[in-house]
């Protein structure tokens, strides 16, 4: 913008920006989330204690020296069990929100760039998904065939991926009128290619952006699940589980509940903040030159 | 748009509805049958399988019917409001509905209206007070609030005012309009964060785009007053996309209700939905689940129709189209 009047003054000003890269609150929500792959991969060997072991003299310990966060109503330690709950915390919305990413862009990639009949097609079935309550499908299901993590994930996956189709799809149609597309017409390169190898590069930032923002989402979603208890068995350190237990004892041991709370709202906040700083990051990368 | 034309858009939306309708009851009556085990074992439910048991249960669902048949008795049935007794209390499914329905309404009413009021209110200040300290602060507040589940917020309202502050009560519903409202007003709190969030995102959005129009800029040349060029021109423009958002936010408010009923002990839908599916009592689950399902729907509808209306763009470009 400022290049159009004062070319020279435009230039240093665009070094500058480069230069003043990452915002320290960004640095801290790296932290967060580096914490957490480490948590989700290696959580459970971390721990103080077993997490599951059970040590009924020492029920609702107030946090203290042998155990931080305190114990349970049946004495685990809540510290451990937040550390062991990390993986369950993270592993479904890695799934929902890569499985989404791929299924969804192919789907949008198809909608947007064929159009016609096949657009037709996969719109009318986005719009009838994208009516259906979510939290709902998943209860009934829960209630019809019994309640099962990879069940809820694989439900979520199926609701979640309208949402990128129609997004994405979105992004292709702004692309597809494009002298470049055009071109690689023109030379006779196959759809499939142009679809891949020149519009996708372009309508990435905003598949990305989508898949933090997924991530982030069924974070919350799985852990209201299990929450209910249709997510992750009761004998697992899940957050949401654990929730659901501390808030039976919240007059001993609040920290009980407030713990996975706060790992729940941590973990979405800084992945949310992530998403739309690497979306800002990616959709200005050609627009500074 | 022209009468006509609404007549053919209401009544083209009314077919849509009618088919998402059937397609819907067809798969809450196929819950029955996917449940692992037969439909007897199912309706049993932990009841004591006697030969006259299983002989009432055959005639009062027309289990020895063709499947169709089934469906068709069943949705004539559920048409009347009649979707049987509950397996757990072996009442009728409906009277148990209605009692607890006023909750969940006053529920839902209570967070739409917060939502509202506190999601459009904070993103006009945010947006009139631009990169200032009261922006930054909602904007900041806006994330951490779209990141926190209903039953989250609950659980921390919870601690703050059954611990920390004794201010309002916990648990459970009151008796009588002000103790209703008295007792609500932490759950609607927890299930209007997360709306109130996206609203405010929104709003702000909606305003700075607006803020910056030439049309803006000309009614304040012309020396309006800095309330009428906020009132009849800004927020008139700015709050067409707000307001064809209120039926997503009022689908977002009842399946919210069910995490925030279950966190705080409502007897409300959300907690006989989750009750019914964790006690595998299948009629009582297709009778609310049915009912959820409806609401949707026609919050859907409501939306699309408020869009519609809303702006005139889409009213006159469609009317001088057809």
């Amino acid at each position: 913008m400022a290049s159009a009047g004062l070319p020279v003054a435009g230039i240093r000003l665009v070094t500058v920006r480069r230069r003043a890269s990452v915002p320290w609150l960004m640095w801290i929500c790296f932290g967060i989330a580096l914490l957490l792959v480490v948590l989700a991969l290696f959580g459970t060997t971390l721990a103080p204690y077993n997490p599951s072991a059970q040590n009924l003299s020492d029920v609702l310990a107030r946090p203290g020296g042998a155990h931080w966060l305190g114990t349970d109503s049946l004495g685990r330690d809540v510290l451990s069990r937040i550390m062991a709950g990390a993986r369950s915390a993270c592993l479904g919305p890695v799934v929902i929100a890569g499985g989404s990413m791929l299924l969804g862009n192919l789907l949008g990639l198809l909608a947007g760039y064929r159009g016609g009949r096949i657009d037709a097609i996969i719109m009318r079935w986005v719009d009838l998904m994208w009516s259906i309550p979510g939290l709902l499908v998943i209860i009934v299901v829960a209630g019809a065939v019994g309640a099962d993590y990879w069940l809820a994930v694989g439900l979520l996956l199926i609701l979640t991926i309208p949402f990128d189709t129609r997004t994405v799809r979105g992004a292709v149609l702004e692309q597809a009128p494009r002298p470049y597309v055009e071109a690689a017409r023109t030379l006779g390169v196959a759809d499939w290619r142009i679809m891949i190898f020149h519009i996708w590069p372009n309508v990435l930032p905003v598949a990305v952006a989508n898949a933090f923002l997924n991530f982030a989402g069924s974070v919350g979603f799985l852990a209201g699940l299990s929450f209910l208890g249709f997510g992750a068995p009761v004998s697992s350190p899940d957050w949401g589980v654990q929730l659901s237990q501390g808030l039976q004892s919240l007059f001993q041991n609040p920290i009980g509940m407030l713990a996975p709370g706060a790992m729940i709202v941590l973990t979405a906040t800084s992945v949310n903040l992530i998403g739309d700083w690497v979306y800002e990051q990616l959709s200005s990368r050609g627009a500074g030159r | 748009m022209t009468s006509r034309g609404w007549l053919l858009f209401i009544s083209r939306r009314l077919v849509v509805l009618a088919v998402l309708l059937v397609l819907i009851s067809f798969a809450v009556f196929t819950l029955l049958y996917v449940s692992p085990g037969s439909a007897i074992n199912a309706l049993l439910g932990t009841n004591p399988r006697t030969p006259g048991e299983v002989r009432f249960l055959t005639r009062e669902y027309h289990l020895n019917r063709p499947f169709l048949d089934q469906f068709w008795l069943w949705a004539s049935q559920a048409v009347r409001l009649h979707f049987g007794n509950s397996i757990q209390t072996s009442l009728p499914v409906t009277s148990e509905i209605t009692a607890r329905l006023p909750t969940t309404i006053f529920l839902g009413l209570y967070a739409f209206v917060l939502i509202m009021v506190f999601g459009v209110g904070g993103g006009i200040v945010a947006a009139l007070n631009r990169r200032r300290l009261a922006d930054r602060g909602i904007v900041a507040a806006a994330i951490v609030a779209l990141s926190t589940p209903a039953f989250v917020g609950g659980v921390g309202l919870i601690w703050v005012f059954a611990i920390l502050v004794h201010l309002f009560p916990v648990y459970g519903p009151g008796a009588g309009f002000v103790d209703d409202l008295w007792h609500l007003t932490l759950p609607a709190i927890a299930l209007a964060l997360t709306g109130m969030a996206y609203l405010v995102r929104h709003t702000r959005a909606a305003m700075i785009t607006v803020l910056d129009q030439d049309y803006v800029t000309f009614a304040r040349a012309r020396g309006l007053s800095r309330a009428r060029v906020l009132l009849t021109y800004q927020l008139r423009n700015a709050l067409i996309p707000v307001v064809t958002m209120s039926g997503l936010i009022l689908s977002y408010v009842i399946t919210g209700a069910v995490l925030v009923e279950d966190t705080f002990s409502l007897p409300g839908i959300g907690q006989l939905l989750v009750q019914s599916a964790t006690t595998k009592d299948l009629p009582m689950l297709q009778a609310v689940a049915m009912l959820v399902a409806v609401v949707i729907v026609l919050a859907n509808l409501l939306a699309d129709v408020t869009y519609i209306a809303v702006d005139p763009r889409i009213r006159l470009g469609r009317g001088s189209g057809g």
